[in-house]
């Protein structure tokens, strides 16, 4: 039986339609058109649907709607725009971190969940932040960088 | 600008016309189309460099048409790295050609000469001041229908100023943003579709229990059959994709695959039925010196994109539109047409952008999928993507392959002759290319004949083939190859294809004969390989891995490096890796050398070689196909591993300059070397050496209790 849920989603309350045990990536995906958020696997192994519960990394494609409810949900899309990037997206253009790109939206919502909880991270924390995480492209040395630079970018270190 | 004759790349003599390649638009940029498909790989970004470069204009005035079977130019597929060689070479040649058309009548207008004129973002000037005229002014009054004749000599590298910067990748902004894939295509009217895929060819549905699948979907869903081709549709995705989840098990199968436990390893392949090939000198087999033998292996890989494929279709009635993530548009829709019995002209193919492919993996044939249900349900937009066990079970898999090496020595402990005779299923089932078909085209009524493998010809570089003679100076070298034509799972292209074994085989035994003649395995490369270019990647790589501090090994820790030229004829690349093995081996630092020619982006080639290091580094470690009964059992991450970021070592990737030799295809390169390179850092830190791959932990636990 389908529910209405309440949820915050970038920062605009919405109202769904959904059953209780609908995974939050169909309902992002599907019915707000935030398309960002990619599946990858829907077993919590790549990493790819990463979003932000709460401020929490958490895999959309496992997250149940009923465990969601009155909560806050931040995706891809709130980070920033081609036009107006976050530092971490400036940063992984500066380090041209990427090639194919599809795990690159689930890598910047856990980076950035770890800078704002660890602003001077060493290279051991990012690489445990991002070990949920798989790049099949082999990016990963180019990323690690990026969150790096990203990290002194928002510390205000800004000439790296 | 001088004028030669020369011999056209061969993209250029299928698509001769100008206009397939160039077109000025009226907002003063210009459209340059290229059959070639960004897969990650920075492929659009270079082409743009080129084309900006012969046209004497800014990048941002290049505007890239990539992948579109109508307007643009037949290039079949993004593959083997050779995108910059020939699409490329087409673009410059069109490019150097348009430009000279458009200052010649830039000069008849002005009443000028040609050498008069200058030209500055798109503008004329004579002898140095400003006319009004401009490249889109002047376009319209040329016939762009005209054949290319590749006759105006492209610019001498020592003018560039584009190609051989450093521009960042044209794609990578909309993607880091959330948008520009193909899965974000999700029109409001859509219909989703998942599939129930045949086990094998020959399979035959005898039930489906459609109410327990009705009944598992939870919302409405359409079951569409047409043979044993069975798709499950409905407005909601979910639905089908618990309906598709759900069918396996309420499907019965008569003729289903019935894999036994020893086939999913490469040792099954020999005494399997064969297609049996020599290629090189005749060996003497009692010529003098002694012999050393060594059995390499190798098990099935996947591709295993970070993402089930996906496909959408809409047919209007009379045209079908097909959005794609694969790797030719052209191919592919020529192939969907011949199982559709549609004419080609009926069908356009779209590239949008997918996961990374590395290769021949599901993306051709989700298309398919795709557009048999469009044209059963005319006017609706129809989505498909593959479930996550469909990709991993149904990809065609990189070959398992078996290696033997057999050496004759001379009396310095050098290779006198040397032979690889190796077995292994083909490496291109590419509809089209050589005998495969599209998935679905075998659960179709009247579905075509069982393929007969071919693998690509040794001038292409080979299949099974590819890389197995060595290019040491070796006095006879010859390759017996067994193509085995009936292995337990659909095989086809995946990146490097046969390189990595042979690489890994052949630079394991040329490690094992250095130490046998006593000698340091870089000197013994060096005492016979007489191409400068080789060498030269070889010692730089051994000048940043401090290659003369090497220990002795046998206590863990482990150096060691290899040298391969991709085909024999593409980019050269060293590789060395430094790594400790307690009951695994944790990878410290890898460093990459190459010399792909002229580098149009160095920092997209560096990207490939770090992203093939790590990649052949993963296949090396850990992968490994497993297959029982109905098919293939690695069906997630768990049962697939691939290298994680806490595995990841230091990587340095260094180019070295070459932009007076042609452009090499870089994107493949590094990924055997590195295979080869951890294989013998392993063999230096164990003291023994595996030659099964994945070295994986029981591996070395069994090398360790040696
Ligand atoms: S899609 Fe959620 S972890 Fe893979
Ligand atoms: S860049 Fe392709 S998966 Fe990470």
């Amino acid at each position: 039986m389908a529910q209405i849920f309440e949820i915050t989603v970038n920062g605009e309350p919405r109202q769904v339609e959904a059953e209780a045990d609908l995974p939050l990536i169909y309902v992002l995906r599907n019915e707000l058109g935030l398309t960002g958020t990619r599946y990858g696997c829907g077993l919590e192994q790549c990493g790819s649907c990463m979003v932000l519960i709460d401020g929490e990394p958490s895999y959309a494609c496992a997250r149940a709607m009923d465990s969601v409810a009155g909560r806050t949900v931040q995706t891809i899309e709130d980070l920033g725009t081609v036009a107006d990037p976050h530092p971490l997206q400036q940063a992984f253009l500066d380090e041209q971190a990427g090639q194919c790109g599809y795990c690159l939206s689930g890598i910047l919502i856990s980076a950035k969940a770890l800078l704002d909880r660890n602003p001077s991270p060493s290279r051991a924390d990012i690489v445990a932040a991002l070990d949920g995480h798989l790049c099949r492209c082999g990016a990963h040395s180019r990323i690690i960088r990026a969150v790096d630079r990203a990290a002194a970018m928002l510390r205000g270190e800004g000439g790296v | 600008m001088s004028v030669e004759k020369v011999d056209l790349p061969l993209s250029l003599t299928v698509n001769p016309r100008l206009e397939q390649w160039l077109k000025f638009e009226t907002d003063e940029t210009v459209r340059v189309a290229t059959g070639k498909v960004e897969i990650g790989q920075g492929v659009v970004t270079a082409l743009s460099q080129i084309a900006a470069e012969e046209l004497d204009l800014p990048l941002d005035r290049v505007v890239m048409l990539s992948g579109d079977s109508d307007e643009g130019p037949d290039e079949r597929y993004t593959s083997s790295s050779l995108s910059i060689m020939v699409s490329g070479a087409s673009i410059r040649l069109v490019c150097a050609e348009a430009r000279a058309l458009l200052v010649a009548r830039a000069a008849l207008r002005l009443n000028c000469s040609a050498a008069q004129l200058s030209v500055a973002d798109g503008r004329f000037f004579v002898d140095g001041a400003a006319s009004d005229i401009s490249y889109w002014s002047v376009a319209p009054e040329i016939d762009w229908g005209q054949t290319a004749t590749g006759s105006v000599a492209p610019k001498a590298p020592a003018e560039y100023r584009i190609v051989g910067q450093n521009v960042p990748r044209q794609d990578l902004p909309a993607k880091l943003a959330g948008g520009a894939y193909i899965y974000d295509r999700i029109p409001d009217d859509v219909v989703h579709a998942r599939m129930l895929r045949q086990p094998g060819r020959d399979a035959v549905l005898r039930a489906l229990d459609e109410a327990a699948v009705r009944h598992a979907a939870g919302g409405e869903i359409e079951i569409f059959q047409r043979g044993n081709f069975v798709a499950f549709l409905g407005a909601d995705e979910r639905s089908v994709e618990a309906a598709a989840a759900a069918a396996v098990a309420h499907a019965k199968w008569a003729n289903a695959p019935d894999i036994e436990p020893g086939q999913q390893g490469a040792a099954w392949l020999r005494g399997q039925p064969s297609d049996d090939r020599q290629y090189g000198a005749e060996v003497n087999p009692d010529a003098p010196g002694e012999v050393v033998e060594a059995r390499f292996s190798r098990p099935y890989i996947a591709h295993a994109s970070l993402a089930p494929s996906c496909a959408l279709a809409q047919f209007s009635g009379e045209h079908l539109t097909i959005w794609s993530h694969g790797q030719g548009m052209h191919p592919l829709r020529r192939n969907i047409a011949e199982v559709l019995e549609l004419p080609i002209e009926a069908i356009t193919a779209k590239h949008l952008n997918g996961p990374g492919c590395y290769g021949h993996n599901g993306a051709d044939d989700v298309a398919l999928d795709v557009a048999i249900i469009a044209m059963h349900k005319p006017g609706s937009c129809i989505r498909l993507q593959w479930r996550r066990e469909e990709e991993f079970g149904f990809e065609p898999f990189g070959p398992a392959m078996l290696v033997d090496l057999r050496v004759r020595l001379d009396e310095e402990g050098r290779p006198a002759d040397w032979t690889a005779e190796v077995w292994s299923p083909t490496h291109v089932q590419r509809p089209g290319t050589g005998s495969g078909f599209l998935l679905a085209a075998a659960a179709l009524p009247n579905p075509p004949a069982a393929p007969v493998p071919q693998d690509p010809l040794e001038e292409a570089g080979g299949g099974g083939t590819r890389n197995a003679t060595p290019y040491y100076d070796i006095p006879k070298t010859r390759i017996l190859h067994h193509l085995v034509t009936a292995p337990p799972v659909r095989t086809s292209a995946l990146r490097t294809l046969g390189a990595l074994p042979n690489v890994f085989a052949l630079e394991a035994m040329i490690d094992d004969l250095a130490i046998r003649a006593g000698a340091d395995p870089l000197d013994y490369r060096l005492s016979m390989l007489s191409d400068p270019r080789a060498r030269a990647v070889l010692k730089t790589v051994a000048k940043r891995a401090d290659w003369s501090q090497r220990g002795k090994g046998g206590e863990g820790q482990g150096l060691g490096l290899a040298f391969a030229r991709y085909k024999n004829t593409a980019a050269y690349a060293a590789v060395a890796v430094a790594l400790r093995v307690d009951e695994q081996v944790h990878l410290d630092h890898i460093w990459v050398v190459a010399d792909g020619g002229l580098v149009i982006n160095p920092d997209g080639v560096r990207n490939q070689l770090e992203g093939g290091a790590i990649q052949g580094a993963s296949w090396t470690l850990k992968e490994q196909v497993t297959m029982l009964g109905q098919g293939v059992t690695s069906l997630d991450w768990d049962s697939y591993p691939i290298l994680r970021f806490s595995e990841i070592p230091e990587i340095e990737a260094e180019v070295l300059n070459q932009p007076e030799q042609p452009s090499l295809g870089v994107g493949e390169c590094s990924v055997s070397p590195t295979a080869a390179a951890i294989g013998n850092s392993v063999a230096h830190a164990l003291g023994h050496r595996i030659h099964d791959m994945p070295l994986s932990r029981e591996r070395i636990m069994a090398a360790l209790l040696n």
